[in-house]
This record gives structure tokens, C-alpha cells and sequence, in this order.
């Protein structure tokens, strides 16, 4: 009888691992997939050239340049509002209604789907405030979808960080925000940064509420380089231009039926998956150094 | 005042003594008090976000409801906003929604949770170091890749087992949907697993039971609220999940129950009107924010009951 039950343990293990192999069946499935596919369409050419008719010339220079504009305003707006919520609710916030509050709002709001985050926007940003289907737009919006990711990393750095750092600060007459600004952030950086590498990760690959706003899929053009031009744009002028990202431009060849295009397709997602994949894997890396190194 | 030496300042009575320390410290104290209240409006911002979601979707929706009645809204099953013969029946995208949901967590549920048991309780220590990080990047691919692999890999595939499979459909992509969300009900319901005491497993292995029976019968149960709240976390992923519907499931709104047809869900058919160009006020521009109050309120539901069950089962140890 004890043998018949170990034979369970066992299969388990096996199904176990049976169910694993699901999830790396499929991520190789679809790796595979994407460099047959898309591996031929990748050059020189295909990172400076603009979208076109023509399957064979079309190119990815105005998503990358896009995504990597939206990415600055994102980072611009998540990090500081970020970081600053996560020092506020470890190290000031007082135990009161006001602090439950803000706590189950942060909850809640990772919870919500980001299409929903693209309606707030298309409401309040681009019709509110008049900011138009801009860069700026798509940034606060990205930034105020991956707030919750940057504060709960935030949160967790600062929380493993032993109450005898502060006492030492405060000990030697420091304030509250020397302490704050001089001990806890430096100690919590890495905790930090792989939460807002996380968090620029998923930005970068979200599609649903870039659309929703009203972002163009078809952009021949960069927006104007700082002080170029004439008349000269301004330093902030790119702000306000209209864009493509990356997964707009790779959702605008899918949705095509022309195989051709889905080649090109084939050739943006892989694009795409390396660079969120490559941004989780120096977060996970981070992360692992972390855990290994600090020792209080 | 610095210019006065010591001596001097003295003599002007010990009453009017302010030394320089302390005159600094109060500035010192009033830039700690502004510095908190930057702190706090950041932290504050949470729920400006929340209010301006509520304030939004219902502002919109609000005006929506005035040109149609709530009744059509929830009994015509008919959704063709932005023809001549107009139908406003949210049937449709909900039975999408539902439909693809349903498939993605018979995928998703029994998946993440074998995967959450195995390596919490059986996995030896280097597959798990191994299989977490692996994990998480399952997550972190970008959900146009996962439509794009639906659309164009899975379908296919699934054509060769049933020829009559239309090219969009909600199958294929409730499927891959499910793969993606593995990793949150898994990771979730193993943290809660690893959260169980070790004393609870030990007792069990006194008794002879063995390591199946202890993580069937003791693990799982007592860490059964955490693993309810991550089938919620996944239900309302799949519920809110976009670009994989959107390119996979085609944007036609169907009134179906069958996953063998193409269909729109709440969120591919925003997507829709989101890349047409659509005027700013007009009713096809209200309905997607009917269509996403109507997809707030189900994500709603789902973590109210979430919540209601965690809380009637809770085991504190």
C-alpha cells in the first residue's frame, strides 16, 4: 500500500513537470516561429526605414524611435511619482484612513485592465487637457499604468532595509528626509531598479491603451530633433508630435493578409520579445546579485 | 545676525538668544514638511487615478445612457453601434468575453496550479531556481506576440485537427491566452503554498502520509484563500485581456457560446472604434466608454467575490 502511494508522489513529479514543459513548449514554439519567419526580414534596412505599402520596404524606424520616446516620458513620469509614493507609505505615512486608502488604491489599480487605462486617457488627456494623440500623452499614460509596479518594488526594497540604518541616521541627528535620501535609497537602488526595468518592460510591450488613445498606425516621419529645423523646434518639441510604437506597428502587419507582411510581423515581434525579455532578464539578474550579496 | 559674535548676542538677553543651529534647524523643519507633502501627493496620485477612472467611464457612459435605455442595453442582442440600423445589446461582447475567459481558464487554472504544487512541494531546489525566473518572462512577453502567435501559429494547427475551424476564432486565442496566464495564478498560489507553515507538513509526514497526500490534503486547503485570490487575478486578466482577442478572435460581435466561432469581446471592439476615427462626443464614441464601464464593473465583481471568499475561508496561523 505505501508503494502504491509513493507511485503517486512520483506521478506527480511527472505531471508536474509535464505541466512546465507546457509553458516552455509553447515559449519555444513561438520563438521558433518568429525567427523562421521573421529572421530573413532583419537588416540594416529594416531598423531605418519608414512603414510602406511595399512588404518588402517597409521598415521599423518610426515605432522604435516612437516607443523609445514614449519609454523617456514613461520613466520621466513612473519613477519619481513611483519612488516617491513607496518612500512616503514605508517611511512617513501615518497609520490612519488616509493611508488604507491610498494602500487599497494601489492594489486596486494593478488590478485594472490596461484598456481601461487607455479610456482615462483618451478622456482626460487627450480630450481634458487638450494634449492631443501626442507622445506626451501615451507617456503619462503608460507611467501612471506601471505606477503600481514601481511602488510595490519600491516598497519591498525599502521594507527589507533593518530599522538599526535609521536609528543610526537619526542617532547622529539627521532628519527625516536625510536619512531617507542619504541611507534608505541608495540602500534600496537594485530593489529599485528591477521594479522599474519590470515596469519599462510591460510598458513597452502594451499595445491596448496606445490604440485607445488614438495612436496612428501608419507614421511616415520622425518627430523633430531638438533645435533643428525651420522655424527650430524647441527642446521639448518632439513631445507633442504623433507616433507609432513598436506593438502597433507589429498588431498594423498582423492585421493584414498579405503573408508578406506577416513576415515583417514576424521580424518587429522578435524585435519586441528581445527587448522585454532581455530587460527581465537584467532585472531578474539584478535581483539575483541582490539576494546574494546584501548580508545586514 | 551671524555677524554678532557670541558675546555680543548674549548681552542682548538670554531671551532673544537664537543661535545659528537653530535657526537653521527651523528652515531645516520647514523643508522636511514640504519634502513630505511632495511624498504624499505622489502617494495621493493612486487615488486621483481611481476617481478619475470612476469620474470618466460614468461622465461618458452617462451621456450614452441618455440616447439609449438601460433596458436595450442589457436584453438586444444586437451590437452594431456604428451602423445605419443601430443596436445597442452588450450581449455580444459579453458572451465573447465570457467565452474566451472560460476557455483560457480551463487552461490556466488546472496548468498553473499543478505547476504551483509541483514547485512548491515537490520541485528540487535547482528546477525551481530554473523554472521561477523562466516563469516570469512567460509573463513578460508582450501580449501582440501571444495574438500574432494565436493568429497565425496555433490556428493553424488547430485547422489540421478540425477543418471547419474559421481563421478567427475564440478557441485558438483563449487558448494561448491561458498559457500566458499561467505564470500569475501560479506564481500567486505558490507563494501561498511556501507560506504554510512547515510544522502543518511535518505533522502530516508523522502521520505516514506521503508527499502527494500531504500537498493534496493539508498545503493546498490551508493555503486555499491565497490560491483563490490568484484564480481571481487570473480571471480578471483574461477578462481584461486585449491584443490576443483583438487579432485572434476577429472584431465581429457574435452572440455565441461556442469557442469554435469568431467573435468580439468588450476589449477588441474599444480596440475597433479606438482605430477608426471616431468624433469626440458621438454616441460610437460614448459606447466604448459603456463597453469599458460594463468590463470595470464584471473585473468588479470578480474581485469582490475574490475578496468575500478569501475572507470567509482565511486560516491565520
Amino acid at each position: 500500500m505505501i508503494a502504491a502511494h509513493k507511485r503517486w508522489d512520483f506521478a506527480f513529479g511527472v505531471l508536474g513537470m509535464l505541466a512546465l514543459m507546457v509553458g516552455v513548449l509553447t515559449f519555444a514554439a513561438l520563438f521558433v516561429e518568429m525567427i523562421i519567419n521573421g529572421a530573413p526580414r532583419l537588416s540594416w534596412d529594416f531598423f531605418s526605414q519608414f512603414p510602406s505599402r511595399k512588404p518588402d520596404q517597409a521598415g521599423i524606424l518610426s515605432a522604435w524611435v516612437g516607443s523609445t520616446l514614449v519609454m523617456l516620458v514613461t520613466a520621466a513620469t513612473a519613477v519619481p511619482l513611483g519612488v516617491g509614493a513607496g518612500v512616503y507609505l514605508e517611511e512617513y505615512a501615518p497609520r490612519n484612513w488616509m493611508t488604507d486608502l491610498i494602500e487599497i488604491n494601489v492594489t486596486n489599480l494593478a488590478g485594472v485592465p490596461s484598456i481601461v487605462y487607455g479610456l482615462l486617457a483618451l478622456g482626460l488627456f487627450v480630450y481634458g487637457f487638450g494634449l492631443g494623440q501626442s507622445i506626451l500623452t501615451a507617456g503619462l499614460t503608460l507611467g501612471l499604468l506601471i505606477l503600481p509596479v514601481v511602488i510595490v518594488a519600491t516598497r519591498e526594497a525599502i521594507r527589507s532595509i533593518p530599522i538599526a540604518i535609521r536609528e543610526g541616521a537619526y542617532a547622529l541627528g539627521a532628519t527625516k528626509w536625510q536619512t531617507t535620501a542619504d541611507h534608505i535609497l541608495p540602500y534600496s537602488l537594485a530593489g529599485i531598479m528591477t521594479g522599474v526595468i519590470i515596469g519599462m518592460a510591460r510598458a513597452i510591450g502594451e499595445t491596448a491603451p496606445v490604440i485607445t488613445i488614438g495612436a496612428l498606425t501608419f507614421i511616415a516621419f520622425l518627430p523633430q530633433a531638438p533645435l533643428t529645423g525651420d522655424p527650430p523646434a524647441g527642446l521639448f518639441d518632439w513631445i507633442m508630435s504623433p507616433f507609432t510604437v513598436m506593438p502597433i506597428q507589429m498588431f498594423n502587419w498582423t492585421s493584414r493578409p498579405e503573408a508578406a507582411f506577416h513576415q515583417n510581423a514576424a521580424a518587429a515581434g522578435l524585435v519586441l520579445v528581445v527587448m522585454t525579455l532581455s530587460m527581465n532578464a537584467l532585472a531578474i539578474y539584478i535581483r539575483y546579485r541582490l539576494r546574494k550579496n546584501i548580508k545586514w | 545676525m551671524s555677524s554678532l559674535t557670541y558675546a555680543n548676542r548674549m548681552e542682548s538677553g538670554p531671551e532673544n538668544f537664537v543661535s545659528d543651529r537653530l535657526a537653521r534647524r527651523r528652515l531645516r523643519n520647514v523643508k522636511e514638511r514640504i519634502i513630505e507633502l511632495i511624498l504624499f501627493l505622489a502617494a495621493f496620485l493612486s487615488v486621483v487615478t481611481t476617481v478619475g477612472i470612476v469620474v470618466i467611464l460614468l461622465r461618458e457612459s452617462y451621456v450614452f445612457f441618455q440616447s439609449v435605455s438601460l433596458w436595450n442595453f442589457l436584453t438586444d442582442t444586437q451590437w452594431t453601434p456604428l451602423f445605419a440600423d443601430a443596436h445597442y445589446g452588450i450581449l455580444p461582447l459579453l458572451s465573447g468575453t465570457l467565452v474566451s475567459s472560460m476557455v483560457a481558464l480551463l487552461v490556466a487554472i488546472p496548468l498553473g496550479t499543478i505547476i504551483a504544487i509541483y514547485l512548491s512541494e515537490f520541485a528540487p531546489f535547482s528546477v525551481r531556481e530554473v523554472a521561477k525566473p523562466f516563469l516570469e518572462m512567460l509573463g513578460g512577453v508582450p501580449t501582440i506576440v501571444y495574438g500574432y502567435f494565436a493568429l497565425l501559429f496555433v490556428t493553424p494547427l488547430l485547422q489540421i485537427l478540425f477543418p471547419s475551424l474559421p481563421g478567427f476564432n475564440l478557441l485558438s486565442a483563449g487558448l494561448v491566452m491561458g498559457i500566458m496566464i499561467i505564470p500569475y495564478v501560479s506564481s500567486v498560489s505558490e507563494d501561498a503554498m511556501r507560506a504554510v507553515p512547515m510544522a502543518l507538513r511535518e505533522g502530516s509526514y508523522a502521520m505516514g502520509a506521503t508527499r502527494f497526500q500531504t500537498a493534496i490534503w493539508v498545503v493546498t486547503p490551508a493555503a486555499f484563500s491565497g490560491i483563490t485570490a490568484a484564480y481571481i487575478l487570473g480571471i480578471s486578466r483574461a477578462v481584461g485581456e486585449t491584443m490576443i482577442l483583438a487579432v485572434a478572435a476577429g472584431m465581429q460581435p457574435n452572440l455565441t457560446w461556442n469557442p469554435m466561432e469568431p467573435a468580439a469581446t468588450i476589449t477588441a471592439y474599444i480596440v475597433q472604434v479606438a482605430l477608426g476615427d471616431l468624433p469626440h462626443g458621438s454616441v460610437g464614441y460614448q459606447t466604448i466608454f459603456a463597453a469599458g464601464l460594463t468590463l470595470a464593473l464584471v473585473t468588479l465583481v470578480f474581485n469582490v467575490m475574490g475578496h468575500m471568499l478569501r475572507r470567509r475561508y482565511r486560516q491565520a496561523y
